[in-house]
């Protein structure tokens, strides 16, 4: 079998749209793939390549882009090599097929993301089942438009008396008094 | 805070089904009364701060401190202060640091399970001011609200040494009887609740857990 992950994800170029390819340290490699290939993609990766391990399934909210990037991060036990596949959704209607039919932990992942970012994954068991947050009423945390010092003032009551500093300033008047012009 | 709840009438249990409400106890909780000879009282408070049994529910990151203290560097035995498994058996609770809106739902009906006189001593800044989770969606910043404080230890983590001057602390207020938050949250029990259920959105438990 190719063990090289070069010439595994060149071979793979013929059948998908790979982009932005780049090794971010020995073992690891990173590309990017569009939403609609990715599931075909990362089953062709654990049955075909031998990447058998879901590490892990996370997201990024970039917010300034509109977009979510999806990392499912996939791992040969064999070459000790992984592999992330990024993958980006729309953020307004932040929604992805589900991957739970090839890893069942995904599942878990997936009520995670939905629960945290409210990205949705049809079909997923369970995934409007609590997760971390039980009763959550508002927008969900993770998503940078959550203000969470606001939420904290309006929901927890913060006790009278705390003071907090500018890092900045009071690193400037306390630390370095005479460096500062 | 400050209504007296003892002329009220059995809790309301909203938050049950209709057949869950049989299975749940709807009385409220009453106060303990001191024994009224004042000696025999004291007594029983020396006693009491003898055999302090602790709850062993890690409700933060401050329960690692907790090993420590119960193994043989730190020997928490020595003053009568030893961890139990169920809240039925314990008559302290140790709030092991920060506590989320899910654990606080968990340490709400641990700690009404415990039989009283009961206490709480809480360790670490979170408890008193959210401490570095002050700004986190999910980290209660002023814990006194929801359960009443005897004892506070700040520090981040406060090492095993401080939680042993903790609980000679509290042996102290129990000896001298000012431990009174058993009786503060029985007496202020919907200011209590009402705080509670301001943040558990989703209160599907009974409003006292006997």
């Amino acid at each position: 079998m190719n063990t090289d992950p070069k010439s595994i994800i060149d071979s793979l170029s013929d059948h998908y749209a790979i982009t932005e390819v780049r090794e971010q340290k020995a073992g690891l490699l990173l590309l990017k793939i569009p939403k609609e290939d990715a599931v075909q993609f990362l089953r062709e990766l654990r049955d075909g390549q031998n990447y058998t391990h879901l590490a892990f399934l996370t997201a990024i909210d970039y917010i300034e882009d509109g977009r979510f990037t999806l990392t499912y991060m996939l791992h040969n036990y064999a070459t000790h090599h992984s592999i992330g596949v990024h993958v980006d959704i729309d953020r307004e209607q932040a929604q992805m097929e589900s991957i739970h039919e090839l890893w069942a932990q995904a599942a878990t992942y997936q009520r995670e993301l939905r629960e945290m970012y409210g990205i949705r994954f049809p079909g997923s068991p369970r995934l409007d089942a609590d997760f971390c947050l039980e009763g959550w009423d508002d927008i969900p945390p993770m998503r940078k438009e959550f203000d969470t010092v606001a939420y904290s003032q309006d929901r927890f009551f913060n006790r009278e008396g705390r003071t907090t500093e500018d890092p900045r300033e009071h690193m400037k008047q306390i630390m370095y008094p005479i460096h500062t012009d | 805070m400050m209504t007296k709840d003892k002329s009220l009438g059995p809790m309301a249990n909203e938050g049950l089904t209709a057949e869950e409400r049989d299975l749940f106890s709807d009385a409220r909780p009453v106060p303990y009364q001191p024994y009224p000879v004042e000696v025999v009282e004291k007594f029983i408070n020396w006693v009491r701060a003898n055999s302090l049994y602790m709850l062993a529910f890690g409700t933060g990151c401050g329960a690692i401190e907790l090993n420590p203290l119960m193994t043989a560097r730190y020997d928490a035995y020595r003053f009568g202060f030893q961890p139990r498994p169920t809240p039925r058996q314990a008559s302290v609770f140790m709030i092991g640091g920060y506590a989320s809106v899910k654990t606080l739902k968990r340490i709400i009906r641990s700690y009404e399970q415990m039989q009283g006189p009961k206490f709480v001593i809480a360790l670490g800044i979170c408890p008193v001011n959210g401490g570095m989770y002050w700004d986190s969606y999910n980290t209660v910043n002023q814990f006194d609200l929801y359960i009443p404080v005897d004892l506070y230890i700040t520090g981040c983590m406060p090492r095993p040494e401080v939680l042993l001057a903790g609980v000679l602390e509290l042996k102290k207020k129990i000896k001298e009887g000012r431990a009174d938050g058993h009786n503060r949250y029985i007496e202020n029990l919907d200011w209590y609740k009402a705080n509670q259920k301001r943040i558990i959105k989703n209160w599907d438990m009974p409003d006292y857990s006997w």
